[in-house]
């Protein structure tokens, strides 16, 4: 037995062009931001301001940064697989084997879910969510910082898989028999499955603490029902994960037990049943989709009711309608395999179930329009993600409801028309969303807007290239066409991968545009400077700060009267008030507890994933060993003094007082 | 822009789709796969009497209420209607309930297990999914095939569908419905043919490497004559499928041929699905003395179905 494990020089793919460039590439880029970093001093502000950083605002851009990353990931596999598909029709090969081809799927899905919409979605949530509710940071900062550390650490497996060994090759979802030892013997299939769990635990503990955080960190007098709705379907979101996330967890740990010792929970042999994994996998991945959909909801009803300069039409009916989405996706799993040979009863059952999913989500939209109707709307960037979202997320959500139909689906499962349908709401929904909530609160989180122009040319390339690259999916899923094909033999199909293909390069030209966005809007950050705090005339809280917000979010906390508790708090002539005394202000310390935990546990992942038996002992031993020092730490917070807190207001009041304020 | 581009794709698509000449789902040749078609249709015309006012009044709300239009009514802080409420709940739980009724229906109308009704009496066909190819055994002619499948048109046929391995989803898109291959267990499919044909079989559920290359043809014979003549030529071939044979024909493989074989074993579909359920007999339970007699008769059938518990209508 080797001290290695199962690593060895030969897990290199050094025979394979396209890694091996990839792999140069990266290390390149690794470098020059790592010589840019020493030359401009930074690492110490690197490690004491951000890495170590508990402050949720902070956390929530590493979060997003993370995001933006894996999307260039997710996005590069996407175009490789679309490439692929184009080329290889009419029986030619292509240039990608299945070998790496069916890597290249698996890797796509599990990215872009996992790693590109969780963190853009948690993200968003934590620069937000604790502004609009009048809290000065989370329930339990360091936390916080060790969740995103460990959705860092998983994503920092997935993608060292690309380099050393190979990643699954069975789909992003994994289905055993397939996944498990015999028809998967190789370290992918424990890549993904480490990967996942590192990173389930820390999106579950940011669900714990956000809703800790909702429940006891109101600013006094805003009741659950003033709450502002993005919180408050983060808060349904959260309530998804702390009740699903527990079963991926644990669905993960069996075949974890499979595959290491043994066991026989999904094999085909000795008793096991696939079929369990199947069930419980979408009594995860179900309620997930949620997860990641509901907050796009709750920006959209912001943006919408901030740029027309309305209240949110139907205020209660959304927030109950978020519930219901919430609660009926826990019962409508069984959708993703009526193939399964079900009896009629039970398909029709969740067929029926999954359709009534569409009314709640029905309403939204009615409430979107009719927060449109009489008011004043500016077609900012924010707003025309909305618009592209409305009119696509339509056309998904028709889709999904067909897809419901047992009937229907028993021609379209697993079907390209399926993967038309899911692109179509969770690009079309999610990362609209996400996109929306980027542009919107941007300024909020670093102190200037975002360039307009390339902002619009990039909206227009993603809603144009979505629709050229997945309306034909549909028409090849009608034609016949399954997922996950390698290489096609039908000439009726190749216009429609060529159409699909030439839509990926437009959204990728989509995506150059917000890098371009990016890069114009940080080189005229004076000239996009909101010195006000307040550029869009917003309704809610996180706007009563400066842009970006004092460490300490509140010099006083404000007492909530309205929803729209800072447009209320404008028309009361109560806004930018100096109070007539500051208290000392309670804050957490940065911690490097965080990061050394999950590497710790990060690194016993990638001991497991070899069979490095030693080296997983010591990971686990070290993580649990930071996690006991921290424990006993007593030195954790401070006060901010009142002089310091005068003087950071002074700031932001004289910004927004006669002459500062136009 | 967007919308003009999406409703010529959409036109195009539905255009060329309907025109019946892609072999898809939506140009099927028999009744399962003709009551699907009509289905989709139905409920995607329900569905669209609110999803086209929705997409409209989307732009046309966005058009009609841009700040620049500062002519028109301005309601800053109204937010609720009930009358307006009413409405938009009760749109969607229209559609929803009238979905629902026609889902309940076409679930139980449709089930892959039910045999067809009125179609007299079925031809059984017993496949399994191997890795990578389809073996297709015809348990009342004694033949066997690896990737084509041979029946006669307008006669039912009734599918037994295994797995040797990995899951997979045995579908014939122009026949109408799936249904999962699993390994240790047995599903059913019931499906006809209308019109004689070759049509396009596949695994429409991602089964490994050579995943790509599980095709087969499904001809739909003219008369039930030539699919006796087809059954003869098959008993010409030289090989039959003993079980070891079938070890063999197990090992993964892409691409394979079309295989006759003139004779099979009997119970060799029985055998496989029964396998794993034997491996557990012996593991555990029934190797205990006191237990060992039950052995046997112990791997109940009804384990097969134990995710079908409800009879067939």
């Amino acid at each position: 037995m080797s001290l290695l494990g199962k690593l060895s020089i030969e897990a290199v793919p050094y025979h394979e062009p396209i890694i091996m460039v990839t792999l140069a590439v990266v290390a390149v880029v690794g470098v020059v931001i790592a010589m840019l970093i020493t030359k401009h001093k930074q690492w110490g502000t690197l490690w004491f301001d951000w890495i170590t950083s508990v402050d949720h605002k902070r956390l929530g851009i590493m979060y997003i940064v993370l995001a933006m990353i894996m999307l260039l990931r997710g996005f590069a596999d996407a175009i490789m697989m679309r490439t692929q598909l184009a080329m290889a029709t009419n029986g030619a090969p292509g240039y990608l084997p299945p070998e790496h081809y069916d890597q290249i799927f698996t890797a796509h899905g599990v990215i872009m879910i996992i790693f590109m919409a969780m963190p853009f979605m948690i993200g968003l949530m934590n620069i937000i969510l604790p502004l609009q509710i009048g809290a000065r940071d989370v329930a339990f900062p360091f936390l916080n910082n060790l969740s995103f550390w460990l959705t860092a650490g998983g994503a920092i497996l997935v993608n060292v898989s690309l380099g050393l060994g190979e990643f699954a090759k069975t789909g992003w979802v994994a289905y055993p028999p397939l996944a498990g030892l015999e028809f998967s013997p190789g370290v992918g299939v424990d890549y993904y499955i480490w990967a996942l769990q590192i990173s389930g635990l820390g999106t579950l503990l940011t669900a714990v603490n956000f809703l800790v955080t909702v429940f006891k960190m109101r600013a006094p007098g805003m009741k659950l029902m003033q709450m502002p709705i993005f919180t408050w379907t983060c808060t349904w979101a959260n309530i998804l994960i702390a009740a699903s996330f527990p079963i991926l967890t644990a669905v993960l740990a069996m075949l974890t037990l499979d595959r290491y010792m043994d066991f026989h929970f999904f094999t085909n042999e000795a008793g096991g049943n696939s079929m369990m994994y199947i069930n419980l996998f979408w009594a995860w991945g179900h309620p997930e989709v949620y997860i990641l959909v509901l907050p796009a909801f709750g920006i959209f009803s912001e943006v919408i009711s901030t740029f027309t300069a309305k209240r949110l039409f139907g205020y209660k009916s959304m927030v109950y309608a978020s519930g219901a989405i919430a609660i009926l996706g826990f019962i409508v799993w069984l959708h993703h395999f009526f193939t399964m040979g079900s009896s009629a009863n039970v398909n029709a059952f969740f067929g029926i179930m999954t359709m009534v999913i569409a009314v709640p989500t029905g309403v939204k939209l009615f409430n979107w329009l009719f927060t449109m109707y009489r008011g004043r709307l500016i077609l900012s960037v924010p707003v025309l993600w909305t618009l592209g979202f409305m009119v696509t997320f339509t056309i998904g959500g028709m889709t999904g409801v067909l897809l419901a139909i047992p009937g229907a689906d028993y021609v379209l499962h697993n079907s390209l028309f399926l993967i038309a349908h899911f692109h179509n709401t969770i690009i079309g929904g999610a990362v609209f969303g996400y996109l929306a909530g980027f542009a919107f609160w941007f300024p909020k989180a670093m102190g200037f807007k975002l360039d307009e122009k390339t902002g619009k040319a990039a909206f227009w390339c993603w809603q144009i290239g979505f629709l050229l690259a997945f309306m034909p999916l549909y028409v090849l899923g009608f034609l016949g066409m399954t997922r996950r094909l390698n290489h096609t033999d039908n000439p009726d199909w190749n216009i429609w991968l060529y159409i699909a293909a030439f839509g990926a390069f437009v959204i990728a030209i989509g995506i150059f545009f917000q890098l371009l966005q990016l890069f114009v809007s940080f080189k005229n950050k004076e000239k996009l400077n909101d010195t006000t705090g307040d550029p869009w005339n917003g309704h809610t809280l996180e706007w009563s700060t400066a842009s970006p917000p004092q460490f300490y979010n509140f010099a006083k906390i404000p007492h909530i009267k309205d929803i729209d508790a800072w447009t209320d708090m404008k028309e009361r002539g109560e806004s930018y008030q100096r109070p007539e005394n500051y208290a000392p202000i309670h804050m957490p310390k940065n911690t490097s507890a965080g990061v050394f935990m999950s590497m710790s546990f990060t690194l016993m992942g990638f001991a497991l994933i070899w069979h490095i038996w030693w080296l997983a002992v010591v990971g686990l031993v070290a993580g649990i060993g930071v996690f006991i020092k921290r424990c006993y730490t007593s030195d954790v917070d401070y006060y901010v003094q009142v002089d310091e807190v005068e003087r950071v207001e002074a700031t932001h009041l004289s910004a927004n007082t006669v002459g500062g304020r136009s | 822009m967007s919308i003009r581009n999406l409703f010529t794709l959409i036109v195009a698509g539905a255009g060329l789709t309907l025109a019946g000449c892609s072999g898809g789902v939506l140009d099927p040749k028999g009744q399962v796969g003709m009551d699907e078609k009509n289905l989709i249709i139905l409920c995607t015309i329900l569905m669209l009497i609110v999803v086209v006012p929705v997409i409209f009044l989307t732009l046309y709300f966005a058009w009609k209420y841009r700040a620049s239009r500062d002519f028109e009514i301005y309601t800053p802080k109204w937010a609720h209607s009930t009358k307006i409420e009413a409405v938009v709940w009760s749109i969607p739980i229209l559609i929803v309930v009238s979905l629902s009724v026609i889902t309940w229906r076409s679930t139980h109308a449709l089930d892959p297990y039910a045999p067809l009704e009125g179609q007299g009496e079925h031809l059984t066909v017993e496949v399994v999914s191997l890795n990578w190819k389809w073996l297709f055994i015809y348990p009342e002619q004694g033949i066997a095939t690896v990737n084509e499948l041979v029946f006669p048109a307008n006669k039912p046929v009734a599918f037994k569908i295994t797995s040797e391995s990995t899951m997979n989803s045995f579908f014939i898109p122009q026949l109408g419905s799936q249904i999962y291959s699993m390994a240790g267990m047995e599903t059913k499919l019931h499906l006809i043919a209308d019109e004689p044909g070759t049509y396009k079989g596949i695994s429409s559920n991602y089964s490994g490497a050579g995943f790509t290359g599980m095709k087969f043809n499904a001809i739909a014979t003219p008369t039930e004559d030539d699919f006796e003549a087809w059954v003869a030529s098959v008993k010409q071939s030289q090989t039959s499928l003993t079980s070891g044979a079938y070890e063999q024909l197990a090992e993964p493989s892409e691409n394979n041929p079309v295989t006759y074989f003139s004779k099979v074993d009997d119970g060799l579909f029985h055998n496989i699905v029964m396998k794993y359920m034997k491996d557990h007999g012996s593991m555990d339970f029934y190797n205990k003395p006191e237990n060992a007699a039950m052995g046997e008769h112990h791997a109940m059938p009804e384990m097969q179905h134990s995710h079908h518990q409800e009879d067939a209508q």
